[in-house]
């Protein structure tokens, strides 16, 4: 049975914002960091809570820590040895195992989140804009009144229109394809396979291995939390419709050209089932837009190419272990919406968003490392994600076609890593614990 | 041109075992080279246990008829296992020579090994982690320590996959169906 009143509900639940923020902040006093979470933690709801008052909610609150926040909030050395390798390092000493080189390098990330004085993070979800400018007033007060805490940097979250479903800025709908956490309550979409262990996602439960094991210590700490890979990453829209009419000279031929590089349409129609025209109900349709498979569907990659996001991101029954290698995907849009046929503007927009796991070296890092970046991924010899993968205009995109494929050579960024980091996400009475240390804490055997 | 297979290549490798630092998930990548990626884990078996591990050649046999796919995830092309003495002791060599840079799939290696008793053999040596099965860090960990990178490799056929050699061989097949339909 899952602990739901101790789970912090961005694990468990999707709220209906339309708009957030994220706040990143430093402690420059211990005390000053207990006596901040002290007070914050009455606005962090359990999966419990949210679920019980999501409809009336306006506002939904998640805090986070870097092993360095940990440190900062007086968490003994004793204790923060025994969390993972990945996790003590941080994102961005992991940058070259990831694929965050080149442009994308943490030299150039903003906001100071490769800073290692970046501690803490808090996520605020809103129903809409009036609310998150209630919760930011509130919040400055709430960090003014800590000494020693100082804000970082912040990034403003906004859906991106039209509201009636959840897209990026290159107009792919979002949210398609999530996995279930056996206990959870939630029924998998056909297609989406059956639910994962909590252990998965959830440190303290069995996971699809076994029972838990070397969970960080004490375990007050660890159970009913999770790791968070956070990952800023602007989109080129003007790059990517550039890039879409240069290598279709009809509408219809720029649509299929952006829906191989996804796998999907724009619509969320896959094209496992919808190869040769978009199906925008069949993209809508939560009982049908997941259930397909590769193998025996798709084994070459006529409808689905081998290299595109989607079948890279979780190649189903093509590769191995997928159980172990699933995540939790949060988070929402930044900046301005670009209008259609304008022109680059040169302002920041992209997705901020969260991948979450039990193991960020087997889930997020093996995802980044192999499925991403590895540029001979399923033979393909000379690419990388086209969405997300590191790419230097150097690369190629492969797509299956009879009598022979088409390459697309030299293909552009249209993403760049703008900031990152591994963050602890502890349950409810995990940050009771932080919040109730004393400089003198050791762990308790 | 680096990827001619048509030309034999060798290559002298630093002693670290590697040309230039690149980090993987679990520590440097070894490089490929003309034979491809490959490792040779050297180590001394617990006194007594020669007979043991002998017999898994056979079990290893056996999986391997029934379930012939099921390494494939590892891109091997060829394994060896060896035993030879150095005075009283008994070492086991474990050569792989493979398509991938070994960090990559660690996490299905160590599965598999699970599942198809390979690691029961790693029980076999001295200093193998008791916990290897919850503890990939560690069976890593041991992996590397006991691995003697190569100074030289060589490649007939430099740098071609196993996939590009069982491709070639089934167009092969394919061609010479071709022929004699058309006889």
């Amino acid at each position: 049975m899952l602990e739901f009143e101790d789970i912090q509900h961005i694990l468990l639940t999707r709220v209906p914002a339309l708009t957030g923020r994220y706040e990143f902040l430093t402690f420059h006093s211990a005390e000053g960091g207990r006596a901040w979470l002290a007070e914050i933690i009455g606005t962090v709801q359990s999966s419990t809570q949210v679920r019980a008052s999501v409809e009336n909610d306006k506002r939904w609150v998640t805090v986070a820590f870097t092993w360095n926040g940990l440190r900062a909030l007086g968490v003994d050395e004793a204790s923060l040895a025994t969390f993972p390798l990945e996790f003590r390092q941080g994102m961005a000493a992991r940058a070259e195992i990831i694929g965050d080189t080149g442009a994308n390098q943490p030299g150039n990330w903003v906001g100071g989140l490769a800073n290692p004085d970046l501690h803490a993070i808090v996520i605020l979800f809103a129903r809409d804009k009036t609310e998150r400018e209630r919760c930011q007033a509130e919040y400055q007060k709430l960090v003014a009144r800590c000494e020693g805490v100082e804000a970082l940097s912040s990034l403003d979250l906004e859906a991106t229109p039209p509201f009636d479903y959840a897209h990026d800025h290159f107009g792919y709908r979002d949210r398609m394809s999530q996995p279930v956490i056996e206990g959870s309550g939630e029924e998998p979409t056909p297609g989406t396979g059956a639910p994962l262990k909590a252990g998965e996602f959830i440190l303290g439960y069995p996971d699809e291995d076994g029972p838990p094991a070397n969970l960080p210590q004490p375990e007050i700490l660890s159970c009913n939390g999770s790791y968070m890979a956070y990952r800023r990453l602007q989109e080129h829209v003007g790059a990517f419709r550039d890039f879409l009419r240069r290598h279709g000279r009809t509408p219809e031929e720029q649509e299929l050209v952006a829906a191989k590089l996804m796998g999907r349409w724009r619509s969320g129609a896959p094209l496992v089932l919808a190869p040769d025209r978009d199906d925008p109900e069949l993209g809508a349709d939560r009982q049908r837009n997941n259930n397909f498979n590769y193998k025996q569907m798709d084994p070459i990659g006529y409808a689905v190419p081998l290299g595109s996001h989607m079948r890279r991101m979780n190649p189903r029954d093509t590769a191995a272990n997928v159980n172990r290698r699933r995540i939790i995907r949060r988070g929402a849009t930044y900046g301005p919406p670009l209008a259609e046929n304008a022109p680059e503007d040169g302002v920041e927009r992209g997705i901020a968003a969260f991948v979450i796991c039990a193991s960020l070296i087997r889930q997020f890092e093996f995802l980044q490392n192999v499925w991403a970046n590895d540029r001979n991924f399923h033979e393909l010899g000379n690419e990388r994600d086209p969405i997300i993968g590191n790419q230097d205009g150097t690369l190629d995109f492969k797509i299956p076609k009879r009598p022979i494929r088409k390459t697309i050579t030299g293909l552009p960024a249209f993403t760049t890593v703008r900031g990152g980091a591994y963050f602890f996400l502890p349950g409810i009475k995990a940050l009771r614990y932080l919040a109730a240390l004393d400089d003198g804490h050791k762990v308790q055997s | 041109m680096k990827n001619d297979w048509t030309k034999p290549a060798a290559a002298a490798i630093p002693k670290e075992g590697f040309f230039k630092l690149e980090e993987g998930r679990y520590g440097p990548i070894y490089p490929k080279t003309p034979a491809c990626y490959g490792f040779t884990i050297i180590a001394k078996i617990k006194p007594g246990r020669e007979e043991t591990i002998r017999q898994y050649g056979k079990t290893i046999e056996k999986t391997i008829a029934e379930l012939p796919d099921a390494l494939a995830v590892l891109k091997l092309h060829y394994l060896r296992w060896v035993l030879f003495d150095i005075g009283k002791d008994t070492y086991f060599m474990y050569q792989g020579i493979f398509d991938t840079d070994f960090d990559k799939y660690t996490e299905d290696a160590v599965a598999l090994f699970s599942k198809y008793g390979i690691s029961t053999v790693f029980e076999n040596l001295e200093g193998f982690p008791e916990d290897w099965k919850t503890n990939s860090a560690a069976f890593v960990k041991f992996v590397r320590e006991h691995q003697c990178p190569s100074f030289l490799e060589y490649g007939e056929y430099p740098y071609v996959s196993a996939d590009e050699i069982k491709k070639a061989l089934k167009l092969k097949a394919a061609f010479s169906d071709m022929l004699d339909q058309m006889q």
